[in-house]
């Protein structure tokens, strides 16, 4: 047996070590939650990590799945060992081609963070509906249930698919397995060495193409061979099994832990038993434990191996006594007679159970869907469904279902968790390092001591201010309790304000542990906090200690990161280990993190350590309640889905949503992001009148929409508040009113970026703008107050604003508000301007990405729509299709519009012949037309209201009754296709390459972040040269694709490229161009981003001197001008000025690579200049030839 | 021509030396044709501490900004093992510039902590740099901080330095001392190999559209080097320590004269980035002949010919010689305007 080595990692990372290591080739895409892996593996291979034979593995980012999937499928043929990693959707796009690996016998393994599909919505949470789908693929599907298990797994599986020739796909549960941190027994090169013999691997190479020794693979077979040649294969999937139980008992005996295809825990007499696979497992096991122990006979089988079904030894590993079985399906198949895991079983057991008369009753149900919770009171709840008389079948567990009732009660005080195991739990923000700590004190303290240790974090559904709720297990024996701690005996809030928002003691046990982050001492403590706060304190008798990390981080240089000084706090008090012992390691592991980012840094932290000790005090409990109780978040005037169901969501209570309560097809109302007042800017900008040139600057670039402008009429202020600021307006066009800047104080993000843009400064004090940040408490109410008389102010006329003028075009209203996007998004401004001009008449087909998560993930939306009740309406269908999705709303409306112009001809005998020629002649073009378009149709349909009436003649009411219901589409429809280049340059290049050709009437706009931000940073083909990305860890080494210049070919495609912070007014005019373009228009819009590595304060600014540079060329391409024998391009940009280092050296992408490896970045550095140059010249001679 | 001269403990083949640019000695490249075109010795672009400490926490920033809190990007960047943070890149800088050239390399180190100046001086030495030079860039702005004390700091660094380092160490000058030759005679005395005179600080501006204040990079003009030759003149022959010129040079003429009073060596920066690295060949050429004209065999010959000490008339660099020169000046507004010219004579 080897040597045991222990160490503390999450799922990914403990499949990604293994697969690394046994793989040559790795393709790899993106897409949540398996993206690690193949992060991992890009990670390696960038520092010359070799696998298991000594090469460094090829790993190369592809397209889309479907492209990995074709690319493994190659590599595999041509005889190398050839691994992917992906989830969800990506595994959908990879189906033909497991079909075609499987078919032809190849051995692969491809590893699966499993993941819920898009049905009704998007998740990004786990279950197994996408490895479902792969069922009849004819790979052999093998399934793990812990960290441990999927680090081994990830060796049982390369080994048996070697030795078998099945290809295997490994899965495992996204975010429950893929994201948990534990403490495993690490497998070392022997035991790859062993399991993996030589002669698999040559005759896998063997089995490859390669013309000395052709063959030909791959045929078109017709019906008298392809039956019999399908049935071939038999012998195959027979003895994979066996195979595979031995390979499990080889790496028992070398490392004792022994896995079984179907492993049965429990009582040898059970009566009843649970039958699941993935992470659940653990937790029933955990359960099965705990009511034997109470007298029960219960037991769970455990499926590791779900295809090839061995239905014998399915069999022979349940008890005999058993009566009743519950099989546990993680997936949901609509319409079905059951679940697939329960119709398997149900055959089974019809087939080989031994006596049909002591069969026992197999119940089927589903749980866990998309991370849904899978506690033990859950599992107890099944067992008491089993132990019915009359037991409820095909039931839903964790839900409460009102509609069908066919979820099962449970109570939910049932516990199985140990008084042994110490269980905290932290509240922090994403911005305070919370969970980087806690990741950290997993490591120390599983790594460093005996102690078992488990962390799982739970994130916000908004990447700005976002919540983080960390949960963390640490104990002598393992820990298998794979769900969230709901008894905690140590609570941390690592923000004050957390109090208010959020039950942060709900989930605290007696005599609990209560860390808090306060601004107030500890003898002031007690009547600052909340009355509720107060009464939990005193109900759970809950010992209080206090420390103001927020000081004490400042002190020591760590600014708003609060990580060391919490973690530091939690180790002193949570008795882990001896104190000082703690601080110690606490310390050590200070060094070993940041050694490599400087001894500044370490010192910086270590600093903290110490004086935090000395900032941490126990908090006396008063017998008094002086507490205040806490407003509601959601204000009553609200709608009545807003309070009752979207509320319950903000509060983090969603779980408690019934069936009934929620959307049988996933609509959902727009114009909501408005009632989440979030409250997390510590600063937000402040206006002065006197200052300010009213140029709108602030309102355009404000990615939240906060930022709002407007003019009216002096008597309007007659009931303003006191602080109400406004002043006269300056643009002549608005001679006699008055203007306001206002900002709404609560949605605010205090980005800063509107103070960076202003461009007016007091001339007595530069460093004053007319836009300035100021803390946001001292100022919240009265910004409250405000912002309502604000909004109660008239809009301007719409029809008479000079739409090319930023300061006036700015006084549109948006109806894009308040998005959960990072703070200084840089996609956000645009999608706020194009809802600015067209929202009244807007659809939006939004790829899947970082726009379709801020823009459509619940609770909320930004989209939002304007008193009349118009405004964008938004779908987002997947990734890879968007540009298609948007070509069929076209298609769908001119088809509409088609008709009704038919049904308005055939029926203007009754219409009016001069009303129907209006309608069908009129002029779209302005927004003044269009509103004269919409007065005809509202008066088309009254019209049509009468006729129906008056008319007898069924035909021809039905006419009407059609043409009333396609009135609208009459009203010119503004199509927009949005998403990122991730979707626009790679997996939906395709796709919208030909809705280019297709000359139909739609507008793309590509967010260009030149990465794939919502997965954290991925290079994509509009990754410049020289980037450091995800995939891109040595520095990217090929040119950003041109996009334009390729539509461009086609000649008849509107293309504007542009970048607000650069040229703002040159960006609304090509929105402007675009839209009124009788054709396929695309702008790429530079947009900056978090995954830039740069200050997104200054962000806008930092686009000019990316376009000064020539890295990003401001131009418009309009194939009118065409038309008029002039040329189409016209750059807007001036030649390249400085070099691009100027500008590069400024964004970590760049500039990390100086620090990892200067000689390439050097390289790439004079390379991305030459670029620059030569696509400017290019440019330059296209322009004017 | 003999154009050899010792500074620093080296022997040089010419005084032309290249000043601490790093757009003169960032690319190898360059160092090859400074050495082409003459140079007697080489002063690296200087390494700057405070800039490493900077560019540290920038990294740190940016690699966990915004991490950690979305399910879906809980990083944005990979992250490799090791990170060249340090002053790895200059070392190599160093050594590589040893590898591609005959002329010695003088490293130029900018501190922040008195124990990176040390520790960051041995590096230096390590890496093969025949000398330092100590690039003590600090405008004191605390009211509080006595000249004393901003005097025993430039102290420290130089002892401090010293007692760590083996080669010579040249220590760059400001001129803003109550005392310059007070100053001079204390480094002088804690073992000062050089000093070089003066550190030219870039002066800020003002951007009148922006209402901002803006770092102004301005090449030096020949004036600027009116004030080392003042002082070398002053202490040549004074202190042990050489005597380095910087600050405009930009002729043969100039060097020649900075030698006459008597610099060991010359820094040149401007005049190269205005001309190009090749314009230290004209400089050269310019000395050559206007030594052969004159009948010179050896800039030695020269050295100090011309300080205070040997010259004819020592009081002409004291204050006499400011009134002398004003009295000799006359512009056209003062000749209608005497009385403004007496009230600047006098002020």
């Amino acid at each position: 047996m080897s040597r045991k080595t222990y160490a503390t990692l999450d799922g990914n990372e403990a499949v990604a070590r293994v697969a690394y290591a046994l793989n040559e080739v790795v393709v790899v895409y993106p897409i949540t939650p398996a993206s690690p892996m193949g992060e991992w593996a890009d990670s390696w291979a960038s520092e010359g990590r070799t696998n298991l034979w000594g090469a460094i593995p090829s790993v190369v980012e592809m397209q889309s799945e479907g492209g990995a999937a074709g690319a493994l499928h190659g590599a595999l043929q041509t005889g190398s060992l050839t691994t992917t990693f992906t989830a969800s959707q990506g595994l959908l796009l990879m189906l033909p081609n497991l079909y075609k690996i499987a078919g032809e016998l190849t051995s692969a393994v491809i590893h699966v963070a499993a993941r819920s599909l898009a049905a009704q919505g998007l998740s990004i949470f786990g279950d197994h509906g996408d490895v479902m789908a792969t069922r009849s693929t004819g790979f052999a599907l093998l399934c793990s249930a812990s960290v441990q298990e999927a680090h081994d797994f990830a060796l049982i599986a390369q080994a048996a698919t070697l030795q078998t020739r099945l290809p295997i796909l490994h899965f495992f549960d996204g975010f429950r397995t893929s994201h948990e941190v534990q403490k495993i027994e690490l497998l070392d090169e022997t035991d790859l060495q062993a399991l993996i013999q030589d002669q698999w691997i040559l005759e896998h190479r063997q089995r490859g193409l390669s013309p000395d020794r052709p063959v030909l693979r791959g045929t078109a077979q017709n019906p008298d061979v392809y039956f019999q040649a399908r049935e071939s294969v038999n012998r195959f999937y027979q003895d994979f099994p066996d195979r595979l139980q031995q390979i499990m008992n080889q790496l028992g005996e070398r490392t004792g832990r022994f896995y079984q295809l179907f492993e049965y825990h429990g009582a040898e007499d059970a009566d009843r038993v649970i039958v699941l696979m993935g992470s659940g497992c653990e937790t029933v096991h955990e359960t099965v434990d705990a009511l034997n122990r109470a007298g029960e006979k219960v037991g769970i089988l455990k499926v590791r191996l779900y295809r090839p079904w061995d239905a014998q030894r399915f069999v022979a590993a349940l008890p005999k006594s058993v009566q009743a079985i519950a099989v546990l399906d993680r997936t949901k198949e609509p319409g079905s007679t059951g679940e697939p895991l329960y119709l398997d079983i149900l055959s089974t057991l019809q087939e080989q159970w031994p006596d049909a008369s002591s069969r026992p009753n197999v119940l089927g149900g589903r749980y866990g869907l998309s991370s849904k919770e899978f506690t033990p009171a859950m599992v107890q709840g099944i067992f008491q469904n089993l132990a019915n008389a009359q037991p409820k079948n095909h039931f839903t567990i964790g839900i409460h279902d009102d509609v069908t009732h066919l979820s099962l009660p449970y109570d939910p005080h049932f516990s199985t968790e140990s008084d042994a195991v110490v269980r905290a739990v932290f509240y922090g923000l994403g911005s305070d390092g919370t969970v980087g700590a806690n990741k950290n004190s997993i490591k120390i303290i599983g790594e460093e001591t005996e102690n078992y240790a488990q962390g799982y974090f739970v994130y916000d559904s908004k990447k700005s201010g976002s919540i983080t709720v960390s949960h963390l297990r640490f104990g002598s024996q393992p820990i298998r309790s794979t769900y969230l701690i709901d008894r905690a005996n140590f609570v941390g809030c690592h923000q004050w304000h957390f109090l208010e928002s959020l039950e942060v003691l709900d989930l605290a046990e007696m005599g609990a542990t209560f860390l808090l982050n306060s601004p107030y001492d500890a003898d002031q403590l007690w009547d600052q906090l909340p009355l509720k706060v107060q009464e939990q304190i005193h109900r759970k008798q809950i010992q209080v200690y206090v420390i103001d990390a927020h000081r004490v981080a400042r002190e020591n240089g760590m600014g708003n990161r609060i990580n060391t000084v919490m973690q530091t706090c939690f180790f002193a008090l949570a008795a882990v280990l001896p104190r000082e012992e703690a601080i110690d390691k606490i310390k050590q592991s200070i060094i070993k993190t940041y050694s490599k980012k400087g001894s500044e840094i370490v010192q910086m932290n270590l600093k903290t350590v110490d004086q935090t000790l000395e900032n941490l005090f126990a908090v006396p409990i008063p017998q008094q309640f002086t507490g205040k109780a806490i407003a509601p978040l959601i204000p009553p005037t609200a709608p009545a889905f807003v309070r009752e169901v979207l509320g319950k969501m903000m509060i983090r209570q969603g779980n408690e949503l019934p069936v009934s309560a929620l959307p049988v097809d996933g609509t959902y109302p727009t114009g909501t992001a408005q009632w989440e007042k979030r409250n997390i800017a510590q600063e937000i900008p402040v206006w002065e009148p006197d200052i300010c040139i009213q140029c709108g600057k602030c309102i355009m670039v404000c990615p939240h929409s906060v930022i709002r402008g407007k003019v009216y009429e002096p008597t309007a202020l007659a009931t303003a508040p006191s602080s109400f600021k406004s002043t006269s307006a300056r643009d002549h066009d608005f001679a006699g009113q008055q203007f306001t800047i206002q900002v709404a104080a609560e949605d605010c993000t205090g980005c800063g970026i509107c103070v960076d843009i202003c461009p007016a400064k007091n001339k007595s004090m530069p460093s004053q703008k007319a836009i300035n940040m100021a803390p946001q408490a001292p100022l919240r109410e009265q910004e409250r107050e405000n912002w309502t008389f604000f909004l109660s102010l008239p809009l301007p006329d719409r029809h008479a604003l000079k739409l090319n003028l930023v300061r006036q075009q700015q006084l549109q209203e948006p109806l894009f508000e308040f998005s959960g996007a990072c703070a200084g998004c840089g996609e956000t401004p645009y999608l706020k301007l194009i809802s600015q001009l067209f929202g009244d008449r807007l659809l939006i087909a939004n790829a899947t990405g970082c726009s379709s998560i801020y823009g459509g993930n619940l609770p909320t939306t930004p989209w939002s729509k304007n008193a009349e009740g118009r405004g964008p309406a938004w779908s987002n269908s997947l990734f890879e299709d968007n540009a298609e999705f948007g070509l069929g709303f076209r298609l769908s409306l001119d088809q509409q519009a088609q008709f009704a112009s038919d049904l308005l001809r055939s029926l203007s005998f009754h219409l009016g012949d001069t009303f129907v020629t209006e309608i069908l002649n009129a002029n779209q073009h302005s927004e003044a037309d269009i509103w004269e378009q919409r007065d005809r149709i509202t008066h088309l349909k009254s019209t049509l209201d009468h006729l129906l009436h008056t008319l007898s003649d069924d035909s021809l009411k039905s006419k009407i009754q059609t043409l009333h219901s396609l009135a609208d589409a009459l009203v010119k429809k503004s199509v927009w296709i949005v998403g990122g280049d991730g979707w626009a340059y790679d997996i939906g290049f395709g796709g919208l390459d030909h809705v280019l050709a297709s000359g139909r009437n739609v507008n793309i706009l590509v967010l260009d972040t030149e990465v794939y931000s919502n997965t954290g940073g991925q290079a994509s083909k509009s990754t410049p040269r020289g980037a450091v990305a995800k995939f891109a860890a040595a520095g990217k080494p090929t040119p950003k694709k041109d996009l334009g210049l390729m539509a461009m070919t086609y000649g008849n495609v509107y293309i504007a490229s542009v970048a607000m912070g650069a040229k703002d007014e040159h960006t609304l005019r090509s929105f402007l161009e675009a839209e009124a373009y009788d054709g396929p228009s695309l702008i790429l819009a530079y947009s900056h981003c978090i995954a830039h590595g740069i200050n997104m304060q200054t962000a806008m600014h930092h686009q000019k001197a990316i376009v000064e540079s020539g890295r990003w060329l401001l131009y418009r391409y309009n194939p009118t001008l065409k038309a008029a024998g002039k040329n189409p391009l016209h750059l807007d940009s001036a030649a390249p000025k400085p070099p691009v280092s100027h500008s590069m050296y400024e964004e970590n992408r760049f500039k990390m690579l100086t620090k990892s490896n200067s000689a390439a970045a050097k390289r790439l550095l004079q390379q991305a200049q030459e670029d620059v140059e030569m696509r400017w010249k290019m440019y330059e001679y296209l322009a004017a030839h | 021509m003999n154009l050899t001269t010792t500074y620093l403990n080296l022997n040089l083949r010419s005084p032309l030396i290249p000043s601490a640019c790093a757009l003169l000695s960032e690319d190898l490249d360059n160092i090859r044709r400074l050495e082409d075109a003459g140079a007697g010795a080489i002063v690296l672009h200087s390494l700057f501490e405070e800039q490493l400490i900077q560019e540290r926490y920038e990294l740190h920033h940016h690699l966990t900004y915004g991490t950690e809190s979305f399910a879906e990007s809980l990083t944005y960047f990979p992250e490799p093992d090791t990170f060249h943070i340090g002053p790895e890149l200059y070392l190599e800088h160093i050594r590589q510039a040893k590898e591609s050239v005959d002329i010695p390399i003088i490293a130029s180190l900018n501190g922040y902590t008195s124990g990176g100046w040390v520790e960051y001086a041995w590096l230096m030495q390590q890496a093969g740099a025949d000398a330092i030079e100590l690039n003590v860039y600090t405008i004191p702005t605390d009211m509080h901080l006595s000249g004393t004390e901003v005097e025993q700091n430039y102290l420290e660094i130089l002892q401090d330095v010293k007692a760590e380092v083996t080669i010579p160490i040249a220590i760059k000058l400001s001129p803003f001392f109550s005392n310059m030759a007070n100053m001079a005679k204390q480094l002088d005395e804690a073992g000062a190999d050089a000093l070089v005179l003066f550190n030219r600080f870039y002066q800020p501006d003002i951007d009148l559209e922006n209402l901002s204040v803006y770092p102004h990079l301005i090449l030096s003009t020949p004036h600027a080097m009116r004030l080392p030759m003042r002082w070398i003149a002053i202490l040549s022959g004074r202190i042990h320590s050489d005597l380095a010129a910087t600050s405009g040079v930009q002729t043969g003429q100039d060097v020649l004269k900075l030698m006459m009073v008597g610099a060991k060596a010359t820094q040149v920066c401007s005049a190269l980035l205005r001309h190009g690295i090749s314009h230290l060949r004209v400089i050269e050429q310019e000395m050559v002949s206007w030594m052969e004209a004159h009948e010179y065999e050896s800039i030695q010959q020269m050295q100090g010919s011309l300080s205070q000490i040997h010259c004819a008339d020592p009081s002409a660099f004291e204050r006499a010689q400011y009134m002398k020169a004003i009295q000799s000046y006359k512009a056209d507004w003062a000749i209608n305007a005497s009385a403004q010219a007496d009230a600047i004579a006098y002020h």
